[in-house]
């Protein structure tokens, strides 16, 4: 009707093994994780009592920011030894979801659900293990019952919390990274069909060709949103694994 | 929904196949709407009173804004369940 094919979902997010059970994604990650230990151990040998260039800056800069915004908006001073680990996720994150609005590689490598949802069960895994060495087994009936509910309501309120805290969290902190960069990279495929589709038509009509210039525009304006995307789901990512750690350090959590 | 069947009934596509594909389609598009508007109110009325707060006491503006997306993660969750929905209707 349009002359407008949307390609089937599996042509946008199914890529061709490069050698068995490894394609881009495997190799996005990769080079994710080899860029962040590379740009880190560089930044790490400069000389600490010169004044920072280059890499280092950038290296302090990002420190700085988790420092800053994130563990100490959360956990506070005592919470300084999680750096390293909020560190590594934020830019773990980060690395991974920026490819999807690189040219030529464009795919996030978050937007295929195994990268969230192992990231998840990570983040899953520590606090629990985080609330059993502060709290030791006290720590599961803390997580059923916050102190002060009435007996009454007990059975209640620990179908509710375990719920909540054992099962939504993992699955809302997976869905959430992975939806937002599926999302985005669906949006811009939308837009570049519109542009090309818009370009080659073939018409009698004189300005239905130019007009491609306004979902090139918008396709311009969602990269630079999708930039800002990657960096807030990051750092949205990293936010909530220290408020989820802080919770079982400090005993309840009033929020989910 | 009413005007959906209407709709599905005046395009002639008689192989079930086709039938589907205008249902998977439509639902899709009502599932993605409806999750949207909720989420939609939501965040706007967060983000609004956050800056409202900042404008308050612009002192507190760094932790007000960590709360504020804080907020904005677990209001747009609802959106995005609603979004894989709508992959989930559309082309699974």
């Amino acid at each position: 009707m349009l002359g407008l094919e949307f390609p089937p979902i599996n042509e946008l997010l199914r890529w061709q093994d490069i050698f068995p059970t490894f394609n881009k994604i495997a190799l996005i990650a990769v080079a994710a994780a080899l860029i962040g230990i590379v740009l880190f151990l560089i930044a790490s040998r400069r000389d600490p009592m010169v004044a920072p260039t280059g890499v280092r800056n950038l290296a302090e800069v990002t420190i700085d920011f988790i420092e800053e915004s994130v563990v100490m908006q959360t956990l506070g001073k005592s919470g300084l030894k999680w750096t390293p680990f909020l560190l590594s996720l934020f830019i773990f994150i980060f690395l991974c979801n920026i490819p999807g609005v690189i040219p030529i590689i464009q795919m996030p490598a978050t937007a295929r659900i195994a990268i969230p949802l192992s990231l998840a069960l990570l983040v899953w895994v520590i606090y629990i293990g985080t609330g059993i060495k502060h709290q030791g087994l006290a720590y599961f009936g803390h997580l059923l019952w916050p102190p002060g509910v009435p007996t009454a309501l007990k059975p209640l309120v620990g179908i509710i919390e375990f719920i909540s805290t054992i099962l939504v969290t993992p699955f809302s902190l997976t869905v959430r990274l992975m939806a937002n960069m599926l999302a985005g990279h669906i949006l811009l495929v939308t837009f570049s069909l519109l542009t090309t589709a818009l370009f080659r038509a073939q018409t009698s009509q004189l300005f239905l060709v130019p007009m491609s210039i306004l979902p090139f525009g918008m396709l311009i304006f969602l990269t630079a949103f999708e930039i800002l995307v990657a960096f807030l789901q990051a750092y949205i990512f990293a936010i909530l694994a220290a408020v989820y750690i802080n919770n079982s350090t400090v005993g309840h959590a009033e929020d989910h | 929904m009413e005007a959906f069947s209407a709709l599905v009934a005046q395009t002639q596509a008689q192989d079930p196949a086709d039938l589907k594909n205008i249902a998977a389609a439509s639902g899709a598009g009502m599932a993605y709407g409806l999750a949207a508007i909720g989420p939609g109110i939501g965040i706007g009325y967060l983000v609004g009173k956050s800056v409202e707060a900042m404008a308050r006491q612009p002192e507190a503006a760094g932790m007000v804004r960590t709360t504020m997306f804080l907020g904005i993660a677990f209001t747009e969750a609802l959106a995005l369940i609603g979004f894989v929905v709508f992959i989930l209707l559309k082309f699974a």
